[in-house]
């Protein structure tokens, strides 16, 4: 409870002695401005955001069709005679981020009830931590462990159609599923912690097993939580940039065959701004340009996920 | 319906059910168990593959073109360099703006709600945005900073400024308000019973948040390569304004690069990074340990 909700209303009531009446002390008044200024620097992080990337992405579409750079099938900015449809760069992320979400969610969904509904105290004592440790592995750690063992095992045990080649987006988007499994286990597994245990007694007593009471009291119970930690992880998989630029390759291509080298958006963006383009040209505009479309994206996502955390606080607590 | 007839029926079911209750036993186990092998395995992997580089020689030599002359020792003391300006920065800030959130600010104003979300936001915002703010802000734009120190630690500080926030807010929720009312109660003010009562209570749950914060500016790399951090550094970074690379970038460099040498270069500075988060991430969890107090 913040101190002021116990103070505000109280402060030199109109009848009191002049002993007790509230002396304006400047000083605690100047520390908590200071102490708000620091809280203002997060939204005007937020506004430096959207101001650094608005003006050259206008001035980007300046040069630019809009209907090109959304329906365009080549992307090449940097080459003499440019191109700018952006699509490859959108279905590789899509593609990735499909490939993360199909091993996320499967593995991510049935860690947390395990850690949440079947696992002994000493046992999830051990998981936890461990889960943590999976999620503090730095992203370029993880595109060192695409490249050079995950493609290799693929190359392997390719099953269909040509193997892939040593760049591909399966290889990135199996392991980026494996970096985002920790987020959405955790997450998914706080919204069941947060499940009354009344629910799950009251299913016991009408003779539910534990794998009723798990999948058909728990988990629907959990769902709004569950669904904000899938988004969430949807999130981390389309912002994601070291995996990518490491193990997908770079170069920008339309398709959905996972043994294809593709180039995402974040991919892109650090690609060309390791390519230390001059500030003003038209390379400089197009980090700018793909980064406000990744901004916006990952944006609306992430209020979703918000909100539906907050649905979910307000019923249990 | 005979009794016995009734009595088979419940059996096949019960049998149904403890079927499916181990077919998904096993699902969970197994998922598990696809989430301990892979950690296992990329430890391995890289520990294998750095060894033949694991020795004094990678922290004492510079980066060079030749793989058996090249060492990391420019990314680990810009990698130090770094961090330490990460952390005089964020943690003030981050602690400043946790305290206003959770002892003064009056939850039904709308600029309180909306600092609120939009901390949250910026927690989920991509690291390379950050990075494109750094370039545009920081590096060229009103700050003019150039690719250096300075430039790149304020951009990581951005970065990992709304986890300081959000742990630091948890760990001051968790002082009980029976305190601060105790102190206000014998004459302190405000910003005293803060001060002397509700921050020392905080500190070990802020400490193990900022560590957690910290270790992730150490392994980011994405916002740093638009900066323009990767360039051959063959020098210790010498103040606030001096050019720099970090470990990240470095490995990031020698995985780019097409000779097998420099593949091994890398797993070698990765066995060097994880080491540094592990001994991190081992001082966090003992300090909750330690210090954690149950109210």
């Amino acid at each position: 409870m913040p101190i002021g909700t116990a103070l505000e209303g109280q402060e030199s009531p109109a009848g009191a002695p002049p002993v007790l009446r509230g002396r304006r002390r400047w000083g605690e008044e100047a520390i908590r401005l200071v102490l708000f200024a620091c809280a203002l620097l997060s939204m005007a992080t937020t506004l430096a955001i959207v101001v650094s990337l608005l003006e050259p992405t206008l001035s980007f579409f300046g040069e630019v069709d809009l209907v090109e750079f959304l329906s365009g099938t080549i992307w090449s900015p940097l080459f003499a005679e440019p191109r700018f449809g952006v699509l490859p760069l959108v279905t590789a992320t899509v593609l990735v981020t499909g490939i993360a979400l199909s091993v996320s969610i499967p593995l991510g969904l049935l860690t947390a009830v395990f850690l949440s509904e079947y696992s002994p105290r000493r046992l999830r004592a051990v998981l936890k931590p461990g889960l943590e440790l999976l999620a503090g592995v730095p992203t370029v750690v993880y595109g060192f462990f695409a490249l050079t063992f995950v493609t290799p095992l693929l190359q392997h045990l390719w099953l269909f159609g040509d193997p892939p080649g040593v760049f591909n987006a399966a290889s990135a988007g199996i392991v980026m599923g494996i970096m985002i499994v920790p987020t959405v286990a955790s997450l998914s597994e706080d919204a069941m912690g947060a499940v009354p245990q009344a629910l799950r007694d009251g299913a016991y007593a009408l003779g539910s097993s534990r794998l009723q009471v798990s999948t058909k009291v728990v988990v629907p119970a959990a769902l709004s939580g569950i669904v904000a930690a899938i988004v969430l992880g949807v999130s981390r998989a389309v912002g994601e940039t070291m995996i990518v630029l490491i193990a997908a390759g770079g170069t920008p291509k339309l398709s959905f065959d996972p043994a294809d080298a593709m180039q995402t958006m974040t991919a892109f963006i650090a690609a060309a701004g390791i390519g230390d383009q001059p500030t003003g040209s038209i390379g400089y505009k197009t980090i700018f340009a793909v980064g406000s479309a990744l901004f916006a994206a990952t944006f609306v996502v992430n209020l979703v996920s918000i909100r539906l955390v907050r649905r979910f606080r307000e019923v249990y607590e | 319906m005979s009794s016995g007839a009734l009595e088979g029926l419940r059996r096949r079911r019960s049998l149904a059910t403890a079927a499916k209750e181990r077919a998904f036993s096993g699902a969970m186990l197994g998922s598990l168990l696809v989430a301990a092998v892979a950690l296992v395995a990329l430890l391995v992997q890289v520990v294998v593959a750095g060894s033949p580089r694991l020795n004094g020689d990678l922290l004492q030599r510079f980066p060079s073109s030749v793989p058996t002359r090249a060492g990391a020792r420019s990314a680990i003391f810009g990698t130090i360099w770094v961090i330490g300006t990460v952390a005089a920065t964020c943690i003030p800030v981050g602690v400043a703006a946790a305290v206003y959130l959770e002892e003064y600010a009056a939850k039904e104003r709308w600029y309180n709600r909306l600092i609120e979300v939009n901390i949250q936001n910026l927690a989920a915002v991509p690291s390379i945005v950050y990075g494109i703010l750094g370039l545009a802000f920081l590096v060229r734009g009103p700050l003019g900073l150039g690719q250096t120190v300075l430039a790149g630690a304020l951009t990581l500080s951005l970065l990992v400024l709304p986890i300081v926030i959000i742990a630091s807010r948890e760990a001051i929720r968790a002082v009980p308000s029976s305190i601060r009312l105790a102190s206000l109660a014998l004459g302190a003010t405000r910003w005293q019973t803060i001060r002397r009562q509700v921050l020392p209570a905080a500190v070990p749950g802020i400490a193990t948040g900022t560590i957690l914060a910290l270790s992730r500016a150490i392994g980011e790399a994405a916002p740093l390569l638009l900066l323009g951090a990767l360039t051959f550094i063959t020098f210790v970074p010498e103040g606030l304004r001096s050019p720099f690379t970090v470990l990240p970038i470095q490995i990031f460099n020698w995985i780019s690069r097409p000779q097998d040498e420099f593949r091994v270069l890398a797993a070698a500075a990765i066995v060097v990074l994880l080491v540094i988060l592990l001994a991190m991430n081992a001082l966090a969890i003992w300090l909750r340990n330690r210090y954690q107090r149950r109210w």
